[in-house]
């Protein structure tokens, strides 16, 4: 089975979940004995994987090599990449290493989308597989150019993104791209029915495939965390955006303080909320129990998770949420919010109403309070994550396309 | 060995009392704990479902039959449910009692485990449950049954000494291994007391597979489970089927057939001459033990484990039940009848089932029966009752000091 796979983001050059997932999903894949080859939008020497074929979309025959670095992160809006986009100017200006191309996210979308036409005539592959909505008019393009069939993977949809508000651009490029392609992947029944519901999909065209996590062993001592012996640990770890409801932490962590001044919230993560939350937190009084740490990678993410005695996970609305499983994996006990495809999936966690500010609360000072509590969550969650394994979704995935090459040759012959 | 048959019936008849969804923020502030709402609205649901019409089935067959005998045990927060709730299922009950065929057992009032962490509540619960029986039924058990058959030697050997004759419990495979559950036995360290044991599968058959159509006798008809009934003919002196009540109507929907299974039983049953129903008391005075039985560990009728894993089996369970017991000097010394009664609530056994982590991966039957969403939410729940209990206790304490 050879795979054209399109992908906005790749490790360790991803601002979230999309790239950790097409990692762990393209490993599997190859597990599977799938050949993927992988289009980026920028190639970097740094992204390495033997499982996987990388190329950009750069430096593709015929096409002009424009730059090296860029700025654009999956999940960005399009305001957010202008702001971003400036910033950067200012701090990198003109020098040669560090250009920056395309002034609009739409303009990289579109540039990225006309070269996926022209990598597909050069590529030898089987099926054509697009994750969200920055690479669904590459799919669709090279399916034009190729009559391969095409599967769009749906991470998140642009209700999740935007709080219900959605930017009309990205939600006409998501339903073209819905309509295109030959069959769709949703990350949960969560996704599935908003698929159904905000774009007016057919649901058998929707197959639920839900993500894994990736196990590496970053053991970190637990003396290396000093701030522990004074205070327990509560961990935000996410884009401060709408959508991973970074305020409802904030207003947990008042209420939580009230009970217990013996908390340190931490924060990690970067994203459009980000002065709000540290604005709020000084008008709260609490600024010197929430600490912000910026984007994490690595082994640093792994350490943030150890370090912690819980993680809250309070989307308002999440596609999936591969962060509790890795938080499960790091052995620290999970809090998510029930607006979530993962906790479809996973019993030993604590659920919540991500509006329901008491409720977390209450499950916070639980956790923090009762070891026992903690613990037994700590032994059953982290059997239950050994469950995640990218080989059962790569064989959900192998399953759709064969079913889509089926009906591929079916339609040929009929 | 040729000899008659008893079918020997108990049910069990008991609902906690529900635990509110207490949060963190009403610790010190609010103290009442039961979810009386919940409590009712369920309680209503499975004595129109079950108690109801399987008290009206029994009342018939017991005209019809007059050899058809059963028993029950009720436990004390049932009793006080129906008194409050639904008092026209406590008159049926009390007309079953009335007819003379119905045996009624003893059990801890609060359908507690006390019996694993303190002798002296076990016994004042045993006692209160004694008073209420009589008061509500006129009526002076002589067997004993401990919350979910647990049992061991040491207490067949205490419940022999508060006077019982008879005990019950599970006929668990790794106890009795060659041995046939149909006999009475004599516990070990004991002189006087008779054992009965529960005959799992054919109880199973009705309480648990009855509506199972994977399995390949369903359907049940009373026919093939008399012919399983009559195999024991010659080979034993009793069939004791123990199950849940609920069972009937609620475990098992009506629609599942099992209530015209239980009116078509007895005469199916008695068709054979050496067959007749009797109830634990009768069995203890007809038959003498064939053996003595040594059981030093701990048995349940729970789960395939048939042990204590149900309730006590994680971290959780282990350190909400001892932190309830280790009060009980402070409670009792209190005598505020108030903060008696909400310890001993705190006490019944289904709090901590709802703790079980054990089959949470699957979500079977346990998830059926438990009000809460999960288990780390019903050890927070209950926790900050208790953490809530505990400001009580100390507090009056404080005052108990200064006077």
């Amino acid at each position: 089975m050879k795979v054209l796979m399109f992908g906005w983001e790749f490790p360790p050059f991803n601002s979230g979940g999309l790239g950790t997932a097409c990692f762990g999903l393209t490993r599997g894949l190859h597990n599977q004995g799938a050949d993927v080859t992988f289009v980026l939008p920028v190639a970097n020497p740094s992204m390495k994987a033997d499982f996987v074929r990388l190329v950009s979309a750069e430096v593709s025959k015929g096409m002009k090599k424009i730059g090296v670095n860029s700025i654009i992160q999956g999940y960005m809006t399009s305001e957010e990449y202008n702001s971003e986009y400036s910033q950067s100017v200012l701090k990198y200006g003109k020098s040669k290493n560090k250009s920056i191309y395309g002034k609009n996210l739409f303009e990289e979308v579109r540039r990225y989308a006309l070269k996926a036409g022209l990598i597909a005539e050069h590529e030898d592959f089987d099926v054509i597989h697009a994750h969200d909505w920055m690479t669904y008019e590459a799919g669709i393009n090279a399916k034009k150019a190729s009559g391969k069939p095409l599967v769009i993977h749906v991470h998140a949809t642009e209700f999740d993104r935007t709080g219900d508000n959605p930017n009309q651009y990205v939600y006409s490029i998501e339903k073209q791209g819905m309509r295109e392609a030959d069959e769709i992947i949703a990350v949960s029944n969560l996704t599935k029915n908003k698929i159904v519901e905000h774009y007016g999909v057919p649901p058998e065209k929707i197959n639920v495939v839900h993500n894994a996590v990736d196990f590496n062993d970053n053991k970190f001592e637990e003396e290396t965390f000093k701030i522990k012996e004074t205070d327990k640990i509560v961990l935000f770890l996410g884009r401060i955006t709408i959508q991973k409801g970074p305020d409802y932490f904030l207003y947990a962590a008042k209420k939580a303080l009230e009970i217990d001044p013996n908390i340190k919230f931490i924060v990690a993560g970067s994203g459009d909320m980000e002065r709000f939350m540290i604005e709020k937190a000084a008008e709260f009084g609490i600024a010197d129990k929430v600490l912000f740490t910026g984007f994490l990678r690595g082994k640093d993410i792994d350490k943030a998770y150890q370090m912690a005695d819980l993680y809250v996970m309070p989307s308002v609305s999440e596609p999936f949420g591969i962060t509790p499983l890795e938080a499960m994996r790091n052995n620290t006990p999970v809090l998510i919010s029930k607006q979530s495809g993962v906790s479809e999936v996973i019993n030993h966690c604590l659920k919540v109403d991500f509006w329901d500010i008491d409720q977390i609360v209450n499950k916070m000072i639980g956790v923090l309070k009762y070891r026992e509590l903690s613990d037994t969550l700590k032994h059953h969650g982290s059997l239950e994550v050994k469950k995640f394994d990218w080989n059962d979704p790569a064989k959900k995935c192998m399953d759709v396309y064969k079913k889509m090459m089926n009906k591929n040759i079916g339609d040929r012959i009929g | 060995m040729i000899g008659l048959v008893n079918v020997c019936f108990y049910f069990q008849v008991h609902q906690p009392s529900r635990l509110r969804n207490y949060s963190v923020f009403e610790i010190g502030k609010d103290h009442d704990y039961f979810d009386n709402k919940k409590n009712r609205e369920i309680l209503e649901k499975v004595a129109k479902k079950c108690y109801l019409p399987a008290n009206n089935l029994m009342l018939y067959l017991i005209k019809k039959y007059p050899e058809f005998k059963i028993s029950y045990s009720f436990s004390g927060i049932l009793l006080e449910q129906l008194e409050e709730y639904s008092p026209e299922t406590l008159h049926s009950f009390q007309r079953l009692v009335d007819t003379g065929n119905v045996e009624l057992l003893d059990e801890t009032y609060h359908h507690s485990l006390a019996f694993l962490y303190s002798k002296p509540e076990f016994k004042e619960q045993v006692k209160l449950h004694k008073k209420k029986i009589n008061k509500l039924f006129n009526y002076k058990p002589k067997v004993f049954r401990n919350t979910e058959l647990i049992y061991n030697n040491e207490l067949a050997q205490y419940v022999e000494n508060m006077g019982y004759k008879g005990i019950l419990s599970e006929g668990a495979d790794h106890i009795l291994g060659w041995r046939s559950p149909n006999f009475i036995y004599r516990p070990a360290g004991t002189t006087k007391i008779k054992l009965l044991l529960k005959n799992y599968r054919l109880s199973d058959d009705i309480a648990f597979r009855f509506s199972n159509q994977g399995w390949p006798e369903w359907p049940l008809t009373t026919g093939k489970f008399t012919n399983w009934v009559n195999a024991v003919n010659g080979n034993g002196n009793t069939i004791n089927l123990f199950m849940d009540y609920e069972t009937f109507g609620e475990h098992q929907w009506s629609s599942t057939g099992i209530f015209n299974f239980l009116r078509n039983l007895p005469k199916e049953i008695l068709k054979h001459p050496d067959n007749k129903f009797s109830t634990p008391s009768e069995i203890i005075k007809e038959f003498e033990p064939v053996e003595e039985l040594d059981i030093p560990h701990i048995i349940s009728w729970a789960d395939v484990e048939r042990d204590l894993s149900a309730w006590l089996g994680n971290k959780m369970q282990q350190s909400a039940i001892q932190k309830t017991y280790m009060i009980e000097k402070n409670v009792k010394k209190l005598k505020s009848p108030n903060l008696l009664n909400d310890w001993r609530k705190l006490q019944t056994s289904d709090h901590f089932y709802y703790m079980c982590t054990k089959w949470f991966n699957d979500g079977d039957v346990h998830k059926y029966f438990n009000p809460y969403d999960s288990p780390y939410d019903a050890f927070i729940t209950y926790m900050n009752i208790l953490a809530d209990f505990n400001k009580r206790i100390e507090k009056e304490v404080k005052i108990n000091v200064r006077k």
